[in-house]
């Protein structure tokens, strides 16, 4: 150490003279033997026109997608594509930039003024929203590497049963309100952050992601695509575009002539049975119970809200300014553990215990509003939920649930509809109406049965 | 016509809700259009606030991490003791494996003229632990300093290193101006 202060004080008196080095201790030397100075080396980012091109890629994928749906009715067309867009944007692009995550940046972009959000990840939120708008979800068929990973490993599916499948349709809601709420106040992505399948997009990931992959991949053998239909918040965006969009994918090209055949196809329980007409004891009832469940949606807002209330102090400490004010304040002995990394960073910053706790106070407050907005959305869910159980459209033919079709197609090819040998398949005609070409034996969505009208919303 | 009429109740109803969630989703799409960034974000180490804790080479989705030590050659004494070549109190100033700071012997050491000596970051072996780091700041100019490589990184969504950085060293920062190199000293 002797040898160190010696050399170390020499230099530091010979800068002193030179008050505005005040971090350069020893002044470079005057090299007198021709020594050229390398320079550190800066590779650049990926190029800009790169990330367009991603988005270029997206907008195409979807645009052949529909096209594949709605006219040729390819399910291998589909199948292909969706193989194409997990090398592309899983294993090529790693997963990052995707639209599932896309949310957060919208989110934390509205509202957080230092954050803009870059183009490229704007318009992977927003291009799939508006082509689901249209031509319903044909971004999970087709373009999504999450959807694709676990559609590709679909071996035995079981259907579950409505009051299995609708209660875990509760989930994804409640994480896309909790990865907004997250977002928004800039305490992190968890969307990204627990990502099962980006990890392997890498090959690279942390034990316990693995784990958690290889787990939804081994359940994904029997329950098809767990993460897309009981996880992935964005399809939750995805589904309330889909169930009101313009078009939608027919499972036959022309008339159904109820062989069942592709309810047994779906993997994903998203066929609906031709329904029966109800009886008129039940209709009335269900007007029952229909009045009953409508006055409980208020009910249910408000206990969202209250709960929501409740949960905000658990919620934010979440984030780290929070974490380490409470830290702070309720073992103050941590002050001198030199291995608590946050700890010992905070003490040498210089910034006051003050202006910690009012930051962590704003981000508490921060939750609080967006904890109670988070529960008067799960409550406004729920009591939607049960409403929507009550809602009964008349159809005589199978035909998907728009919001939770994923077009992936494999209905349209068990069809056996216009295959037949000898026969043209009239391909086209009706590219995806989902109503029955006109005037084509059974009543389409027009042709009222009795008593209809009162089903109506 | 009583007869359409229930049908295009719906398909009024049903268009109505249509158009409100594409007003919604232009809505959403405009307010974030209007403070949008045509450049692309990156993620950058600040060096003058990163503490050397040490997380960088722990934390980063990439094994080895993005993040490697970069040397700022217009900042460097090319001291004969360089604080983040040599353990403190080295046996002796020599190229012993003892002696070095660097777990992975990622700098390597090469003498110029007496008394100075270039010391030059092997990228290939460095981890980002940022150990040299500590000693350059600690007993020398700090001409040793992390920065993600932009070419390793895999730019996440949100960088799992500026989650857990104690000094909120990592931020976005527009990708056509990707690195934060020290330097300049020389010039104030």
């Amino acid at each position: 150490m002797s040898k160190w202060k010696k050399t170390g004080s020499a230099f530091f008196l010979s800068v002193l003279e030179g008050i505005s080095f005040a971090q350069q201790r020893f002044p470079k030397p005057e090299f007198e033997t021709g020594y050229v100075q390398p320079s550190p080396e800066t590779p650049a980012p990926r190029a800009l026109f790169l990330e367009y091109l991603d988005v270029g890629v997206l907008f195409l994928v979807l645009l052949l997608a529909s096209w594949l749906i709605y006219r040729k009715r390819s399910r291998r067309g589909i199948l292909w594509l969706s193989v194409f867009s997990l090398a592309y944007f899983g294993f090529y692009r790693e997963g990052c930039i995707c639209a599932v995550g896309s949310v957060q940046n919208v989110a934390l972009s509205l509202f957080r003024p230092e954050y803009a959000i870059s183009l490229t990840a704007l318009a992977f939120f927003l291009i799939p929203l508006v082509f689901t708008l249209f031509h319903g979800r044909t971004f999970c068929a087709a373009a999504c590497p999450l959807g694709a990973i676990q559609d590709l490993l679909v071996a035995k599916p079981v259907a579950l049963a409505p009051w299995v499948r609708k209660p875990l349709g509760l989930i994804p809601h409640l994480y896309l309100g909790l990865a907004v709420l997250f977002a928004a106040t800039g305490t992190e992505f968890i969307i990204c952050r627990y990502d099962p399948f980006v990890g392997f997009f890498r090959l690279d990931a942390r034990f316990v992601m693995v784990i958690l992959g290889i787990g939804f991949l081994v359940l994904g053998l029997f329950v098809a695509r767990p993460y897309c239909r009981f996880l992935c918040p964005y399809g939750v965006l995805l589904s309330w575009m889909s169930r009101f969009s313009k078009r939608s994918l027919s499972i036959t090209p022309a008339e159904c002539i109820d062989c069942k055949l592709c309810a047994k196809s779906c993997p994903f329980d998203a066929i609906e049975k031709p329904t029966n007409r109800q009886a008129a004891d039940v209709k009335e009832s269900n007007a029952k119970r229909f009045l009953v469940y409508g006055l409980l949606l208020p009910v249910f807002v408000a206990g969202g809200c209250f709960l929501g209330g409740r949960a905000h102090v658990f919620l934010s400490k979440a984030h780290p300014d929070v974490r380490l004010a409470e830290l702070l304040i309720s073992q103050p002995e941590v002050r001198n553990d030199p291995d608590n990394i946050d700890v010992q960073a905070f003490l040498a910053s210089g910034k006051t215990m003050e202006t910690l706790i009012a930051g962590a106070l704003v981000v508490r407050q921060e939750f609080y509003y967006g904890s109670l907005i988070l529960g008067a959305f799960m409550g406004l869910v729920a009591g939607l939920m049960l409403l929507n159980q009550l809602a009964f459209r008349e159809h005589t033919d199978y035909e998907p649930n728009k919001a939770d079709c994923f077009s992936c197609g494999r209905c349209m090819d068990y069809c056996p509809v216009g295959k037949e040998v000898g026969k043209t398949r009239e391909v086209g005609k009706n590219p995806g109406g989902w109503k029955n070409p006109g005037g084509l034996g059974k009543p389409g969505r027009c042709g009222k049965p009795p008593g209809f009208d009162e089903y109506l919303i | 016509m009583a007869n359409n009429s229930s049908c295009n109740r719906r398909d009024f109803l049903e268009s109505s809700i249509r158009l409100t969630l594409a007003l919604a989703v232009g809505g959403v799409g405009g307010l974030a259009i209007s403070k949008a960034a045509t450049d692309d974000w990156v993620w950058q180490i600040d060096p003058f606030a990163c503490t050397q804790c040490g997380r960088c080479a722990d934390e980063c989705v990439l094994s080895p991490s993005a993040v490697k030590c970069v040397h700022a050659f217009d900042l460097c004494g090319y001291c004969d003791l360089c604080g983040g070549y040599f353990i403190p109190g080295a046996n002796a100033l020599n190229t012993g494996a003892e002696n070095m700071l660097c777990p992975t012997s990622a700098i390597q050491r090469k003498y110029i003229e007496d008394p100075y000596f270039e010391y030059v970051i092997d990228e290939g072996l460095c981890i980002g632990c940022a150990k040299c780091v500590k000693g350059c700041s600690a007993f020398g100019n700090g001409s040793l300093h992390l920065q993600i490589k932009q070419d390793l990184c895999v730019n996440c969504n949100e960088c799992a290193i500026a989650r857990l950085c104690p000094s909120d060293a990592i931020k976005r920062a527009p990708a056509s101006d990707p690195y934060l190199i020290k330097g300049g000293f020389m010039e104030n």
